[in-house]
Order: C-alpha cells, then structure tokens, then sequence
C-alpha cells in the first residue's frame, strides 16, 4: 500500500495543524490534507453575554493580533446599536489598526519566514529560526524586532496595553489620544520606515533565488476578495468588501456588510476544525479566493499612500497586474508594512487625531450587526445577533485564514507534488510544505478559535491506510 | 454615653465603645482585616467568611463582622492559619462561579479580585465548577451576570435597609444559592426596582454592573451610599443642609 507523509507539526506558524499526504503507488503523491487540529468554541459559548462584551471575549481568540479581533467586533457592535462613531473615533481605530498590521506583518517575515528565505530552505532546521538569523544575519534580524517593536509601542502608547487592549470599544473607543502619545509615535516612525525599505530592497534582491518556490508555492488561478474604497484605493479598516477573478474582473462587491452570506458560503471539512469558505456564486469548491496581502493587492487599484504606491507599480511590473503565486504574499505584506507607516503617519498628522470626542452612545437599535475589516492575514467578519436585551443569541466568525483554506489545501498539494518524492521524507521537503502554509502566515488558533494541541504534523500515508513515516519522527 | 470596654487587637491595648463589631473596632484602629459582604452603613451577615479572626479562649474562628467587642477579649487579626483560611475561602468563591477578570466590566475595580491579589491567591486549588447560570440583561440600564456574583447579600440589603425596595433576594441553598429579583421574575419585570443604582454600586464585583459598560470600565463607589446609610441610621437624614 503506497504511504502518506504526515508532517506533525507544521512549526512557525500561529496555531497548531498536520498535514497528510497520500503518496501513489508510484510513490508521487496522490492526494494532500491539511487538518487544523483544534477546536475551542467561541461562537457558542459567548451565546447569552451582552454584546458590548464580545469585543474583549473574542479578542482573546488571538494574542498576535488581538486588535483585528477587537475592530471587527467593536464594528459589530457599533451595527447593533446602530451608529456612526465620530470621526476621531474612526481615526484612532485606523491607526490602531495600522499600527498592527506593521507589527504583524514584521513578525510573519522576520520572526517566522525570514529564517527560511535568508538561511535557506535547506538549511540545518536546528538553526532555521530567528535565533539562527540573528547569528547569521544581525542586520534583519534587529530590524525585525524593532519593526515589531514599533508596531507594539504604537499600539500601547495608543490603546493602553499591547495585547488585549480594552481601549476600542462599542461607539467609538474610550479614550482621546494625548499630543505626547502622538508625538511619540511620530518619532519612531522614520527608524520605521527606512526598515521597510531596506526590507523591501533586499527582498527584490534575491526574488531570482527562489524560481522553483516562486512557481510551485500555490501558483494557480484563483478569485481574491479584499476590501476597497469607493474608487478601490488599499484600505484596511473600512471600505466594501470585493471579489475579483484571477483577470482582475470584478466578481462581486458586497455593498452591504450584512450581505456577505449572500457571497461567502462555508463548507465543512470532515479532517478540519477549520471551515472553507468559498464564493457563493461559484460554488463549492470552484469559488476558491484568497484573501491577505496577494489577495488585497491584488483587488486593490492603488495603495493610496506615496511610496507604497511606487512599490506597488513596481511589484505589478515585476510580477503583472494579477499576482498569482502564493510565494508573493511575503513581497506584499512588505508592500502592506510601507502602507502602514506612511497611514500612520498621515493620520498623526490629522488635527481630528486627538480630539475629545470619541464615543457615540446609544442601545440596542438593531438586533443584529455584521463588522468587516482587513486583518494582516485577510478579511475578517464578526457576525452577531442580538435579542432585544442586547443578549447574543447566535455568532458567527468567519477569520483571515479560513478564507485561505481552499487555497492552502491547493498550495499544499502543488508543493508535495514538486518536492516530495518516495516514501521517505526530506526535511527540505517537509519544510517547504511547511513554507507555504507560513506564506499565508495563517493564525490558525484565530481560524478555528481554537485551542491546543501541537503546530503543524506532516504524515505519509500507503493508499492501503497505514502509516510509513510521520514529521516530526517520533522520538 | 456607651459603655467603654477594653480589649487587645494583635496584642495592642484598644479602649473603644461597646457594642461594636470586631471589625469596626479594628478598621478604627488601623488593623486590616479582610471582607467581601460587609459594607459600612448595612447590617451585617458574616457570609464571605473572610473577616474570621482568632479569639482567646474560643476553640473556632469567628467573623470579625458578626461578634461584638467584649471587656477582656484578646483579638489575632493575622497569623498563617488564617492567611490560609481566607485564602482557601477566596480560591472556593473564585471556583463556585464563572470569573474570568480579564473580560469582565470591573476587571481593575473588583473587590474580589483585589483582595485575591492583596491575600497573593495566584491560583485556584480547587476544580472549578463551571456552573451554568443565569445573566439578566432586561432591566433597560442593569445587568446581573450570576456567573461573577458571590453571594455576599450586600444587594440584597442596600435595596432592603437604604432603598426599601426590596427588589433583591437569596434563593436555594449551598453552591444551588442564587440570586433572585422579587420571587423570581426578571428583573426588567421588576415592580418595585426604582432603578437607583445603589445595587450596582454595593456590588463589590461585576456581577451587577451598568449596561454599555465595556470591559474595565465599571468602577463603583460605596462611600455616598455608607454615608447616607449612617446619616439615617442617626436620624439626620432629614436635617436641612446635611449635604451626604
């Protein structure tokens, strides 16, 4: 019977999956799984909690990016009871936002795939880690921890406390920011900035280095969503929620956000706690779309901010107007990190920034409420409904990276089809397979709001069923 | 003028009134001993068990807030015993319901959760129950979460002794105790509820809290509510230009 790989677990990467392949007769693989292997409950047991209380319960689905957990739930809630925050309120919550997405997407490439891209996918997996980058490459790796730490600073000196913040809340946030706090932010914002482009610079650099990663890391056609404004400039915060197809067409632009189910369908994996969702007028599963920094860039017509407006032109002149291999996330979410300080900038210098009026109040008005906002790892919807009480009676969450499941599956295949080959595992295989799951920098505790269990496992499956070899090997 | 009696507190020599509490005497002289249900201005039901001290001569601990002063007692307000009776005390509050202080509207301001820190409860030994209770969110303004109430009745006797409404009361018995709104309605069914708040403002947790109120934001004050407790209890509730 032909085996299966199984690649338990998957490491550098938030949350805890496996990964099986079935190999052929032939020892090709045949067939590939990926198994988010947790299950934690959210959407049930906060059913009875005051609404206005799922902002903190369901951040705590995530401590890398609590705060996208936080905006779409305050944007829920702000549905239900049914008002427009004041402008300063939206502000902050931008910049907040922005702040996030520097600091996660520096921990996604330095902390977790720059190991891989700078030491080598073959590289002793001993030392494939931030500790061996800081060995072998100081420079980025300082750079990373004080990108990331930027990102964090901005985010207490704003909200109070980096992780878990109780700062953004139902109506608006809780308090004004001072003119210190801004002051603050704005000095690290240079240092911030000439990261990101010494960054980018060296990433264009080695892009030839990985001709095999770059065309078999989830190099296929797929529809993107991503959210957009009114004449599709980047945005991250608000914007419409919109599909194309892999020619840049316009799928769908959900013009409502309570209209989202009438677009994103959610099937359930029998081997998964992750759902996959998938467009609706598609179907399943030809409605496979990506989200994340390949799919915003690739929905978005410009960036909006000057310079990531530069790097964008030059990305779609390297890589043409649709990007379509999975490998690029990395590049993007560089692009993405540009956009977050140039915004961060603009916004400190809006004089409405520090204004006092940041709260709008006001009760039940709507018994149920849907908020939409960008992720780092791609759109993320909380869904609520509330009875008249404003006591949650259903929740529904639909997070970043399970939007990317059908990609992921389809991604992890055409790797284990380029680069394992026999019964026998390579660690620069399995590390590959690995790879493009960290590409999507999927948080897979947030996927499932999930709990336990180890990262990822990869297993090698005979098509007869048994087990021939299993990653990491048992002790 | 009351009888002035003579008693040791920790050893010290203390002159006070009689017919006061061990509690009152000793918060009069500086001595901290822990509570939870007590609140200055209400009756007082020694249920926390918190407040127990050691008294010479009495072979059990008793609630500081439940015995009176007497000539001659000699008071221990703190020694390793009861450091660990209290704190056994806590960690079982903590394991009888649902308190998860990192989302709840009085994390920061929780008497509960101040005292565990205070008494260096780091842990629970116990296995946590996971009761499944009730939350009461009809009430247009309040919100009564059982999952953080710990039964200290101080609800109970602030809407009794201060507002005469008599909206609270205890029902069952043991770890079945619960919290209920006039025989057992909901309490936006309430007929005698004045919505005043005091209620909300006793609770020395988030069990009743203020709507819209996210999490950190409900902090509570006691002191108006004890001062116009003591005013009436003296009579001068009605005195022209008694500002409480």
């Amino acid at each position: 019977m032909p085996p299966t790989i199984t690649i338990n677990h998957v490491t550098r990467i938030e949350g805890h999956a496996r990964i099986d392949i079935h190999l052929n007769d032939l020892g090709k693989v045949a067939s590939t799984q990926f198994h988010v292997t947790q299950f934690r409950g959210f959407e049930k047991f906060t059913e009875g909690r005051p609404y206005y209380e799922m902002p903190a319960i369901t951040a705590r689905i995530c401590g890398i990016c609590p705060v996208s957990h936080l905006l779409a739930s305050v944007k829920a809630c702000d549905a239900i009871m049914a008002v427009q925050i004041p402008e300063p309120a939206a502000l902050l919550r931008e910049l907040l936002h922005c702040a996030q997405f520097v600091q996660s997407h520096a921990l996604s490439f330095f902390h977790l795939s720059a190991p891989d891209l700078l030491l080598g996918f073959d590289s002793d997996p001993a030392l494939r880690n931030i500790v061996g980058l800081i060995e072998k490459h100081p420079e980025a790796a300082r750079d990373g921890i004080a990108l990331r730490k930027f990102g964090q600073q901005a985010i207490e000196r704003m909200a109070g406390e980096r992780i878990h913040p109780s700062w953004t809340v139902p109506g608006g946030v809780n308090k004004p920011l001072s003119a210190d706090a801004r002051d603050h932010i704005l000095t690290g914002l240079p240092i911030a900035k000439s990261i990101i482009r010494r960054t980018l610079k060296n990433f264009k650099a080695m892009l030839d280095d990985f001709p095999a990663e770059s065309a078999a890391f989830g190099n296929m056609p797929t529809a993107y969503a991503g959210l957009s404004g009114l004449d599709g400039e980047f945005k991250i915060y608000d914007g419409a929620l919109r599909f194309i197809d892999n020619t840049a067409k316009p799928l769908a632009t959900v013009a409502r956000p309570l209209d989202y189910s009438k677009y994103i369908g959610e099937a359930t994996m029998p081997d998964s706690y992750l759902k996959a969702p998938y467009f609706k007028p598609l179907g399943y599963p030809e409605g496979i779309y990506r989200v994340g920094p390949l799919g915003r860039l690739n929905v978005a017509a410009r960036m909006g901010t000057p310079e990531a407006d530069g790097e964008l032109e030059e990305y779609r002149q390297r890589l043409g107007r649709i990007v379509q291999s999975s490998f690029f996330y990395h590049y993007a979410r560089l692009i993405e990190a540009l956009y977050g300080v140039e915004r961060m900038e603009e916004l400190l210098s809006e004089p409405l920034i520090t204004d006092t009026h940041i709260r709008a109040d006001a009760g039940v008005n709507a018994n149920q409420g849907v908020g939409i906002i960008e992720a780092p790892r791609g759109v993320l919807i909380h869904h609520y409904k509330v009875d008249d009480n404003g006591s949650i009676t259903w929740a529904n969450l639909i997070v970043a990276t399970g939007h990317n499941n059908l990609a992921l599956n389809h991604s992890i295949r055409q790797v284990a089809e380029q680069f394992v080959d026999g019964a026998q595992l390579k660690e620069g295989a399995v590390n590959r397979v690995s790879a493009v799951v960290r590409a999507y920098d999927p948080c897979l505790s947030c996927s499932t709001h999930a709990y336990g269990g180890p990262a990822v496992n990869l297993r090698l499956w005979s098509p007869q069923g048994e087990l021939v070899d299993s990653w990491p090997r048992p002790e | 003028m009351p009888q002035k009696i003579s008693l040791r507190i920790d050893g010290e020599l203390i002159h006070t009134a009689a017919g006061q509490s061990i509690l009152d005497a000793a918060k009069a002289h500086n001595k901290f001993i822990p509570a939870l249900c007590h609140m200055k201005g209400l009756s007082s039901v020694g249920a926390c068990r918190l407040c127990i001290v050691e008294v010479a001569g009495v072979g059990r601990l008793l609630p500081a807030c439940t015995t009176p002063v007497q000539d001659g007692m000699s008071v221990t307000t703190q020694s390793d015993k009861l450091r660990r009776y209290r704190r056994i005390a806590l960690e079982l509050l903590f394991a009888e319901r649902n308190h998860v202080c990192a989302v709840c509207v009085s994390n920061g301001f929780c008497e509960l959760q101040g005292l565990a820190k205070r008494l260096g409860v780091t842990n629970v030994r116990y296995p946590y129950t996971y009761p499944k209770v009730p939350i009461d969110l009809t009430h247009p303004r309040y919100t009564a979460d059982q999952n953080r109430c710990i039964l200290c009745s101080r609800c109970v006797r602030v809407c009794a002794e201060v507002e005469g409404a008599h909206v609270w009361e205890i029902s069952g018995r043991g770890v079945g105790s619960r919290l209920v709104c006039e025989l057992n309605r909901s309490w936006g069914e309430s007929t005698n509820c004045t919505s005043c708040g005091k209620c909300v403002q006793s609770c020395p947790t988030g069990a009743i809290a203020e709507k819209g109120f996210a999490v950190e934001e409900m902090s509570k004050r006691t002191d108006p509510i004890s001062r116009l407790a003591t005013l009436r209890a003296a009579g001068s509730d009605n005195k022209p230009g008694v500002i409480l």
